[in-house]
């Protein structure tokens, strides 16, 4: 099963590759990594998509607490939570394309933020499956390049991770 | 305030902390902490002849005092060195600060010479490991790195410090802080009370319960808890190899060790059981074998300060982490007050069945008449030193033998790379040892394969006459490889064999030692007591032992506990 798990981290050097060293010593997937400094500059928030057994997660969670720069951490699809990816998405727009991509980018709630005679570069926020299917929709053929964040995640209603 | 240099604070920092011994190796990155060493003499240095043998030195004292040992080094080869002692100390979860010299941080990422990056080489392998950035932080470093080493489940802990940290002429103002505060870093200090209260109710309802106990029994100095649990609730316990000694082997309730090569009581016990109290243990593959067979019948109650050793390979139904010294206290108290009692009429049956098993007899092995067999000589030793040695081992068939035939009745008496596994353990460790216990005996029983893993350190051994005894069970073979090879492919010894081995006896007198060959089985008593009888000499004791043995019992692979040969010839 798929897991988004958040984590305070300290913001340190070499903070970063022991979370990443651990995954690789045990031998868990890591299918994205995002990471960057709080509104406290000594901590960072990590958040990692991952996906195993319930077994294998529940280690994954306590292995990572184990690390001595980990301050906190959670797995948000424990509950409700709010989930979000940002991509940005090259297209080849030429002749009655460029209204027909700007259509699908208007469904999807994208925006096109920069514009060629040949080319749209559409910026895209959600979830992982709306940008799948926002890809899925546009056609892989007029697909020039992609850039995904990785998944960025909160919990849903007062539940806070901090200090 | 004192101004001191990096390298006098590093050494004062390492005075305040109260250590009294460092192993190690000096090298250009290390040379500005080697002056420092050399101005004071609180702290001794011992010079070893190879980095690995300074970790494992650090790793014997650790283990024999309960306290983290302390390795200096200077950069790349010198650190890369260490890495093995270091996976051997994490595997085991003993305490220890390594402290590597590094190129200057002006050089780092330039492959400077003699340049490692040793954070990320050592990060898989350590607790822990700090930088040092600045000179100042070197009292808080090194004291965070003693308190991460020794506190909640232990490990070695690495120090990196760039050569431009301890430059002589720049001086800093020297405090040594008395608490580290770490905010992501709280190692339980009591288990929790309600699942404690549910696990005693458990073992007051068991009707086959089995005691499992391990290292962490004796990193957490819990013995007499365990031991006084154990004897209120009269029920049969068992160890890990790790856990050797963290209850008296020789006492009735104890069923010897479990495992691979456990007894042929624990592991049916074990199968058997309806309840099974681990007590700092890990489930390892070597006890558990396959884990989808694991005691079928039996619920789990499992006690660990690391959270992360629950669960991971069998699940445990009542989890308890926190000190197992605490735990067990307040177990114990709870067992006393309770108005219920262990189920004597079920105990009874039980003891009954595990009387039977253990007349069984399965560890056992044939005397003959003119070869020495390798577990006589064991068994002889541990009679002729009253069973209070200090024992280290390599790894492999001696290893074994030394921990089925020496009773021990004491924790921190048996030193062995459980978890790595790692061949030229013993003969540092041993040093490690004699270092801090003098009057006490240390024996390294060895083979001819492991000894020659670290044997530079008989060099050691007489610059600063640390007289142990090295018993080398010698089969001229590669002895549990060999034993595999004969069980799984039809003896084909492939490379197990080893030709043109040395004169060990010449070798040890080349050192300046005494060296002694038994090969006559009517010489090893009298030549035995005469080795002992040289209390202030290392002595080598080189014995030609059945070359055909194997180690029995041995649970069968993909089995379940239960599952073991007894003998070549022998499975049940």
């Amino acid at each position: 099963m798929r897991r988004i798990i958040s984590v305070l981290l300290e913001n340190e050097p070499g903070a970063l590759s022991r979370v990443v060293g651990l995954f690789s010593q045990r031998n868990y997937n890591i299918e994205t990594l995002t990471v960057a400094p709080t509104e406290d500059e000594t901590l960072s928030r990590l958040t990692v998509t991952t996906t195993g057994s319930d077994k294998v997660i529940e280690q994954i969670t306590k292995q990572l607490n184990k690390l001595i720069e980990v301050v906190k951490l959670v797995d948000l699809t424990e509950g409700a939570h709010i989930e979000r990816e940002l991509m940005l998405v090259k297209l080849k727009a030429t002749g009655s394309q460029r209204a027909e991509i700007k259509r699908t980018v208007d469904i999807f709630r994208g925006q096109i933020v920069d514009v060629t005679s040949s080319v749209y570069t559409v910026q895209l926020a959600g979830d992982s499956e709306k940008l799948d299917g926002f890809i899925q929709a546009v056609g892989t053929s007029g697909v020039l390049e992609v850039v995904r964040t990785g998944v960025s995640g909160i919990a849903r209603g007062e539940k806070v991770l901090s200090l | 305030m004192e101004l001191l240099s990096g390298a006098d604070m590093l050494i004062r920092s390492l005075q305040d902390e109260g250590i009294e011994y460092i192993y190690g190796y000096p090298g250009g990155a290390a040379l500005h902490i080697y002056d420092a060493l050399f101005r004071q003499d609180k702290v001794k240095h011992i010079l070893v002849r190879h980095e690995q043998a300074a970790v494992h030195m650090a790793d014997g004292y650790a283990r024999a005092t309960g306290k983290p040992g302390t390795v200096l080094v200077t950069s790349g080869p010198g650190a890369t060195n260490t890495i093995t002692g270091i996976a051997t100390a994490f595997m085991d979860s003993i305490p220890m600060v390594v402290l590597c010299g590094q190129v200057a941080s002006t050089l780092i990422g330039e492959d400077a010479f003699q340049e490692t990056d040793m954070i990320g080489v050592s990060r898989p392998v350590v607790k822990h490991n700090l930088s040092v950035r600045h000179p100042e932080e070197i009292p808080e470093v090194i004291r965070k790195a003693y308190y991460i080493a020794a506190t909640g489940r232990p490990g070695p802990v690495v120090v990196d410090i760039p050569k431009d940290m301890t430059t002589p002429n720049e001086r800093y103002e020297y405090s040594y802080p008395k608490k580290v505060k770490l905010r992501s870093y709280n190692p339980a200090v009591r288990g929790h009370a309600g699942q404690i209260k549910k696990a005693v109710d458990m073992l007051m309802a068991a009707k086959r319960p089995v005691i499992y106990a391990g290292g962490g029994v004796i990193l957490g100095k819990a013995s007499s808890q365990l031991t006084e649990l154990t004897r209120t609730l009269g029920f049969p316990i068992t160890n890990t190899l790790m856990g050797i000694g963290c209850y008296p082997a020789t006492d009735k309730q104890h069923l010897g060790w479990l495992g691979m090569h456990g007894t042929y009581e624990a592991n049916m016990a074990m199968h058997h059981s309806d309840l099974i109290l681990c007590v700092g243990a890990r489930f390892d593959d070597r006890v558990t074998n396959a884990t989808e067979k694991f005691c079928p019948g039996a619920r789990i109650i499992h006690i660990d300060i690391d959270p992360a050793s629950i669960s991971k390979t069998i699940d445990a139904d009542v989890p308890i982490v926190g000190p197992v010294d605490a735990v067990l206290k307040e177990m114990l108290s709870l067992v006393k007050e309770s108005r219920d009692k262990p189920d004597a009429e079920a105990l009874a049956s039980w003891w009954k069945q595990i009387e039977e098993w253990r007349a069984f007899h399965g560890m056992r092995y044939e005397t003959s008449p003119d070869v020495i067999k390798p577990q006589e000589v064991v068994e002889m030793l541990w009679k002729l030193t009253n069973g209070d040695a200090f024992v280290t081992t390599d790894v492999g068939q001696h290893q074994m033998f030394a921990a089925q035939y020496y009773k021990f009745d004491k924790p921190n008496r048996w030193i062995n790379s459980g978890g790595l596994g790692t061949m030229g353990f013993g003969l540092p460790a041993a040093m490690g040892i004699k270092l801090t216990h003098p009057e006490d005996e240390v024996l390294c029983f060895t083979g001819e394969g492991s000894i020659q893993m670290n044997i530079q350190e008989l060099s050691t051994c007489k610059q600063y006459d640390l007289p142990v005894k090295i018993i080398n069970l010698n089969n001229q073979a590669l002895g549990m490889v060999k034993q595999w090879q004969d069980m799984n492919y039809e003896s084909r010894h492939s490379q197990s064999y080893m030709e043109s081995l040395p004169d060990f006896i010449k070798l040890a007198e080349a050192y300046g030692h005494v060296g002694v060959r038994i090969d006559r089985k009517e010489d090893l008593e009298p030549k035995l007591k005469e080795v002992l009888a040289m209390k202030d000499k290392l002595v080598f004791v080189d014995i030609y032992v059945d070359r055909f043995e194997h180690v029995y019992p041995m649970q069968v692979a993909r089995g379940s506990m239960k599952d073991m040969w007894l003998s070549k010839t022998e499975r049940v």
